[in-house]
């Protein structure tokens, strides 16, 4: 049986449910950001969909427009009815504006975009959020500072996520500066290429002979072999680079990606990992014109970088 | 009466042979359905260049059901997914020949997509009303592709990890969405143990579905709109087939000098 559409209500129109629906991806949202987030979501969607509840449920007590060429017959008898009768015509009406099977489609339809809603949004959350949330990087000990000669680059390999094994492995090259001021300077450079993440090579000797293994904690170890590089090249696509990092051919946009550190109890430890658009100067008195950390290919200065205006949380 | 008895023998034979199918036909319909699908109307100068689409089904379905296969036998896990295909390559029986043909096959059917695409383009059947039917073929060939990518790092070998490396990062150089795409591919920040499973994940399960789901449409708009006649056909739609000397043109040579 097909629902009678000739009594289906047209309510007007409510953007309300616009500021409902801004509400709930607030919430979602929020769960991303922050509680204080979920709070202001939750707010607007109970104030939004108060509104909206209120505003429905009253259009279906005020008079309707109809459309003319379906109901010109019945409009014209209602015109007729109301010139003589004003009062008696709207009780009359009121039973059969809002019919049952209306009702029951609307409800069933409601329901199962509400069950599918319920299913789905945190299945999809649960694929896409832990991408993006706890990605703070570890601090990874790389061995007393004597391991590493200096104004000498060495390889250091050591896992970056000991948790996860060997498949995060990573490169960097170390170069001790010397005590500069009372403190220890070093240079450390990221073996990813700011390309496309090829690993890029130091470009000179390589002294096999010298390779030092550190134990820096239970079952880890740090791998450390000097090198005497004239700059760093990288394999996939020809992107050559200085002993500072600074891009002097090839496809990549910006220098190699450095390391911060610290020094616990005379240890090297490596720290977070930052981009950098070029470096002025040398060694221990460069100038680092740092950004946040980007994936490579990404401009991180000039007016490219505006294609690049969010950065996911890390 | 002797004239009439094997008649009405072989009658009976043809309705016992045939009762199966009269029982699924009577409670589903599927005969008549599949009867539909098989033998409806195509125009009479179609030729092999109009295969090329069901080749590409072929060669999908090759994929589907090598793949099912090999992932009976392949782990997703960086410490065994390397062991595991060097096992199914040299180890298992017949092994290497369906990892052969799933790894070939994906090239078949790239190739053949392209193929198929370059026939609509050029004999003009993506115009109307067959707009749409195109548009989905465009989705479907993104979609394949993105199968390729997905499926070029299970191996787990250097080829693989640093092509997918620079595959991902590729994606991140994508103005304003590439940071995080990038993430999302990797499933966080680096390239982890998470990124193996979550390419397997979506290169035997997401993606193939949305495969079947788009070529399900694609087919059922083919049926619907039928096959789309030649851009140089003499035919009107529906005619029957009548012998015409071979026209000069496209497929014929020229005749040499004018012709009055």
């Amino acid at each position: 049986m097909e629902p009678n559409r000739d009594q289906q209500p047209s309510s007007g129109p409510s953007l309300w449910p616009i500021g409902f629906a801004l509400g709930v991806a607030c919430v979602l949202v929020g769960l991303i950001v922050g509680w204080p987030v979920v709070a202001v979501g939750g707010a607007i969607a109970i104030v939004a969909g108060a509104l909206w509840v209120r505003d429905a449920s009253s259009s279906h007590t005020v008079p309707i427009e109809v459309e003319p060429e379906t109901r010109a017959a019945r409009d014209a008898a209602r015109a007729r009815a109301n010139a003589a009768a004003p009062e008696e015509v709207p009780v009359a009406d009121e039973s059969d504006r809002y019919p049952r099977s209306v009702f029951l489609e609307g409800a069933t339809l409601g329901i199962g975009v509400l069950i599918g809603g319920v299913i789905t949004v945190p299945v999809l959350g649960f694929m896409v959020a832990p991408a993006f949330v706890n990605q703070h990087p570890k601090s990874v000990d790389l061995g007393p500072i004597d391991a590493f000669p200096e104004n000498q680059y060495t390889i250091a390999t050591f896992l970056r996520n000991p948790t996860q094994g060997e498949v995060s492995r990573r490169t960097a090259f170390v170069r001790n500066n010397g005590v500069v001021d009372g403190k220890p300077s070093f240079t450390i450079i990221s073996n990813r290429c700011a390309h496309l993440g090829c690993p890029v090579q130091p470009s000179g000797p390589i002294f096999e002979a010298r390779k030092k293994v550190e134990k820096t904690a239970l079952g880890q170890q740090v791998t450390i072999i000097p090198t005497q590089p004239a700059g760093f090249g990288c394999p996939c696509h020809g992107g050559q680079y200085d002993t500072e990092g600074n891009r002097t051919a090839g496809p990549p946009v910006r220098a190699l990606d450095r390391y911060d550190f610290n020094i616990v109890n005379g240890r090297l430890v490596l720290l977070g990992g930052y981009s950098v658009a070029f470096v002025d100067g040398e060694g221990a008195a460069a100038q680092i014109h740092r950004y946040k950390l980007s994936d490579p290919g990404q401009h991180v200065d000039g007016i490219e970088s505006l294609l690049y205006p969010f950065q996911p949380p890390r | 009466m002797a004239t009439t008895q094997p008649k009405k023998q072989s009658s009976r034979l043809t309705q016992v042979a045939n009762y199966p199918l009269d029982w699924l036909e009577e409670r589903s319909g599927l005969v008549g359905g599949i009867k539909y699908f098989l033998f409806r109307k195509v125009p009479g100068d179609i030729s092999w260049y109009h295969t090329l689409g069901s080749a590409t089904l072929t060669a999908f379905l090759v994929q589907a059901i090598t793949g099912v296969i090999l992932a009976m036998y392949y782990k997703p896990d960086p410490d065994s997914a390397y062991e595991s295909i060097q096992r199914i390559t040299n180890d298992l029986t017949l092994g290497w020949l369906v990892r052969g043909m799933h790894r070939w096959g994906a090239s078949v059917f790239i190739i053949l997509m392209f193929f198929h695409m370059a026939r609509v383009f050029l004999f003009g059947a993506y115009r109307y009303p067959r707009e749409l039917n195109w548009i989905i073929g465009v989705l479907i060939l993104a979609t394949g592709m993105f199968e390729g990518f997905t499926g070029y790092l299970l191996p787990w070998d250097q080829t693989a990890y640093w092509a997918s490396v620079v595959g991902i990062n590729i994606n991140g150089t994508g103005p304003f969405v590439g940071p995080f795409l990038t993430s999302f591919l990797r499933s966080g920040s680096e390239i982890g143990p998470d990124t193996l499973s979550r390419f397997y994940a979506l290169h035997m399960l997401a993606i193939p579905g949305a495969l079947f789901a788009l070529i399900g449409l694609h087919l059922y708009l083919v049926i619907r709109l039928g096959v789309a006649p030649n851009p140089w056909t003499q035919r009107g739609a529906g005619e029957e087939r009548v012998e015409v000397p071979p026209r000069a043109g496209l497929t014929q040579p020229r005749p040499r000098g004018r012709v009055k």
